[in-house]
């Protein structure tokens, strides 16, 4: 146990301050203050990879560590589509996944808002569209915020994040209410 | 392989490793594979191709390894109706690959499982998309089968269903487990949901980007992948690396072996209650990752390794801030695994969970890190080095546990030997004649000729075997995850656990469902 303490007193505080959100990334802009009004900044997030080579996947992931210390700013992923406010989605859009998007999309409550991840999130990327391949997320689901890279950086994945709760209208932090209206949402063990 | 045993003529296949290339009809073909199960070689990969345009009907590929290196039987099948054995009576993880080799090119095993394994309804059940006369419909809508899982019945048994969406930052598979109580009977794997038609694409790039799309078959192993494509057409073109290339090859290979190895030790830590582990190796991981930003532009070396060489060169400056990472890293991997190792809570859900003996390990062909921990000792950075391994003296790291706490010390063992070699490398890496010494240009390769790149990347080895075509166009390209000599196994490694060890499991192996599905 002292081990422990001990190492988390050697390694500190590691978070860094968040980015500001990148405005430039909005394709939808149907962002309205009512909907910051619900969502505020409690964001919880259903992450579907669609298709992807995985490498989207790990950044994503990187976003929960000390660094980036995503939970901090109050995101959390979650394990139901019926918990989140935000699908974060990857591609390419595989056919064999497309089905499985839409009804993840139709699980969601509203204002469910669609952040596309990684070039193929965005334009299908180097698989682009075939036989197998559907291509970008917005040909199948409609799409809010769209952050290319490949895989894009953790910093640019929270810039889209925050572009898609705050950036068309920033709400004073003080006209929001206290609590946030989203459910509990448990996370249940991953698999 | 001694390939004359099953009597067989042989002859070599460009590549940076041994390999064989040996013509076989279906006789020769069962009784290889025989022969060389009974002699130690385990299956790699089996896939197939459409070479009805050059009057040689459909090929069946099948590539084996023992200790004297690869050996590739190519049955040249003349009709579309004709059968090949079932190799799965000696080689079970056969199975799907067959099952694969027959939605995408039609042609099939004698075998009782005729399941399709990557079709799943979005184009017809007869069209088969790596025939050189498919031409995919608009009209095809993504279709979705109910798939045959094997039921157990009987008093108190329930299924659970999981997926395609997980319920974490996961790929997407089905995974349907048979259940009492707590207790797992059964799990069976349905995968194929991020199929993306990558064999497909390969065949509409040139020769000189393919390594992009290699790189991309499983992100988490893109050096591994783009060197091993890189490997297949420098052997075809016949050049060879600038040595300096060849090391920073090595290190970058070492630093995805290193960062992989750290993210997966944190989740660990996490599935087994232990979220302090997850914090920690988290933030080791991101230090990896800025530091290869630095050094080499990008977080995850994407597209770095590239036919001929690397993308660019390493700064002196960049060397002393590594050895730095080296020292400290070493220092922290340390502290945390007498941590990890003190704690009986996570000792208590490493140890005994998860088991994969030696003996069905050998069966069904456990490969990579996992296949090292159930007994499996082999690594091609030792058994046939290229250069640099060939001078930096790869300790081979074995157990024969094979439960999760076997496979997360291999995972400390060899990122803590992953630290030495990076720091070796370092050290000891060849200046470059002038500075932009770490490309050469590569000639346009042959027409119709095969090429065999295979390199030890974090998860085992990754394959690529390429044929070109005319004009610096890519015929045929496979690339081979280990993954799918390990989903099998997982299968079996789950059988009498409990369902909540099931995480802990998966991700002590952390298979690819990309680097399978293609």
């Amino acid at each position: 146990m002292l081990h422990i303490l001990r190492q988390i007193a050697r390694t500190g505080i590691k978070s860094e301050a968040p980015p500001a959100p990148d405005s430039e990334m909005i394709v939808l802009s149907r962002l309205q203050e009512r909907i910051l009004r619900v969502l505020g900044r409690a964001l919880t997030i259903r992450q579907v990879d669609a298709g992807s080579c995985n490498g989207c996947e790990l950044e994503i992931h990187a976003l929960g560590n000390p660094y980036y210390n995503i939970e901090g700013l109050g995101i959390k992923f979650v394990a139901s589509p019926r918990h989140a406010d935000l699908l974060l989605v990857t591609g390419p859009v595989s056919k064999h996944m497309a089905i499985a998007l839409k009804r993840t999309y139709d699980a969601t409550p509203e204002p469910r808002l669609v952040v596309a991840v990684g070039d193929c999130g965005c334009t299908g990327g180097i698989f682009g569209e075939s036989y197998a391949s559907l291509g970008r997320v917005a040909n199948v689901i409609p799409v809010d915020v769209e952050i290319p890279g490949c895989p894009p950086t953790p910093t640019a994945l929270l810039q889209g994040i925050l572009a898609a709760i705050s950036a068309a209208a920033p709400a004073p932090v003080s006209s929001l209410p206290t609590g946030t209206d989203t459910p509990p949402s448990p996370i249940t063990s991953s698999m | 392989m001694d390939v004359s045993r099953p009597g067989l003529a042989a002859a070599a296949l460009p590549s940076a490793m041994p390999v064989k290339r040996c013509p076989v009809d279906g006789m020769q073909l069962l009784t290889a594979c025989r022969v060389g199960w009974e002699n130690g070689a385990q299956l790699v990969a089996l896939w197939a191709c459409d070479d009805r345009d050059r009057d040689r009907g459909f090929t069946l590929n099948v590539v084996l390894q023992d200790e004297d290196g690869f050996t590739l039987l190519e049955y040249a099948m003349p009709r579309e109706d004709s059968v090949y054995p079932d190799l799965a009576a000696v080689f079970p993880a056969a199975n799907r690959m067959q099952r694969a080799a027959f939605d995408l090119v039609g042609i099939a095993a004698q075998a009782d499982d005729q399941r399709p394994w990557v079709w799943q309804a979005s184009w017809p059940i007869d069209r088969y998309p790596l025939r050189r006369d498919f031409e995919a419909s608009p009209k095809w809508e993504p279709g979705q089968e109910e798939y045959p899982f094997v039921r157990v019945e009987g008093d108190g048994v329930h299924e659970i269903p999981v997926g395609p969406v997980h319920a974490g930052i996961i790929e997407p598979g089905q995974f349907r487990f048979q259940v009492v109580g707590e207790k797992v009977l059964r799990l069976e794997e349905r995968l194929g949901f991020v199929h993306k038609g990558i064999e497909k694409r390969f065949e509409s790039m040139p020769l000189a980007e393919g390594h992009r799309l290699a790189g991309r078959v499983s992100g988490d192993s893109t050096v591994a992948f783009s060197w091993a494509y890189s490997q297949a057409l420098e052997a075809i073109s016949g050049v060879a690396p600038p040595p300096r290339a060849a090391w920073l090859r090595a290190l970058a290979l070492e630093r995805e072996r290193l960062g992989n190895h750290l993210g997966d030790l944190g989740y660990l830590g996490n599935d087994a209650g232990f979220a302090f582990g997850l914090a920690q190796f988290s933030r080791l991981k991101e230090d990896v990752l800025r530091a290869n930003r630095a050094a080499f532009g990008h977080r995850l070396l994407m597209d770095y390794v590239v036919p001929g060489g690397v993308a660019s060169d390493f700064a002196p400056k960049h060397a002393s801030a590594m050895r730095a990472e080296c020292a400290t890293l070493g220092r922290e991997i340390r502290t945390l695994r007498g941590i990890y190792d003190d704690h009986d809570g996570v000792q208590d859900r490493f140890r005994n969970c998860g088991v994969v003996l030696p003996a069905l390990a050998a069966k069904l062909g456990l490969t990579g890190f996992a296949g090292r921990a159930s007994g499996q000792a082999r690594d091609l950075r030792c058994d046939f080095p290229v250069p640099p391994y060939d001078v930096l003296a790869v300790r081979k790291v074995a157990s024969e546990r094979g439960d999760v706490a076997a496979r997360v010390a291999l995972r400390f063992d060899e990122a803590l030997e992953s630290l030495r070699l990076i720091r070796a490398i370092i050290d000891a890496m060849p200046e470059g004649a002038t500075p932009d010494a770490v490309r050469v240009p590569l000639p346009e390769a042959p027409a119709y000729r095969k090429g065999l790149g295979v390199v030890e990347g974090w998860r085992g080895p990754a394959l690529v075997v390429l044929e070109t075509g005319p004009a610096g166009t890519i015929r045929r390209c496979h690339p081979h995850d280990p993954s799918w000599l390990n989903w099998p196994v997982l299968e079996h490694a789950v059988i009498g656990n409990i369902v909540p060890d099931f995480p802990l499991i998966n991700k002590s192996f952390n298979l690819s469902y990309s680097g399978h599905d293609l």
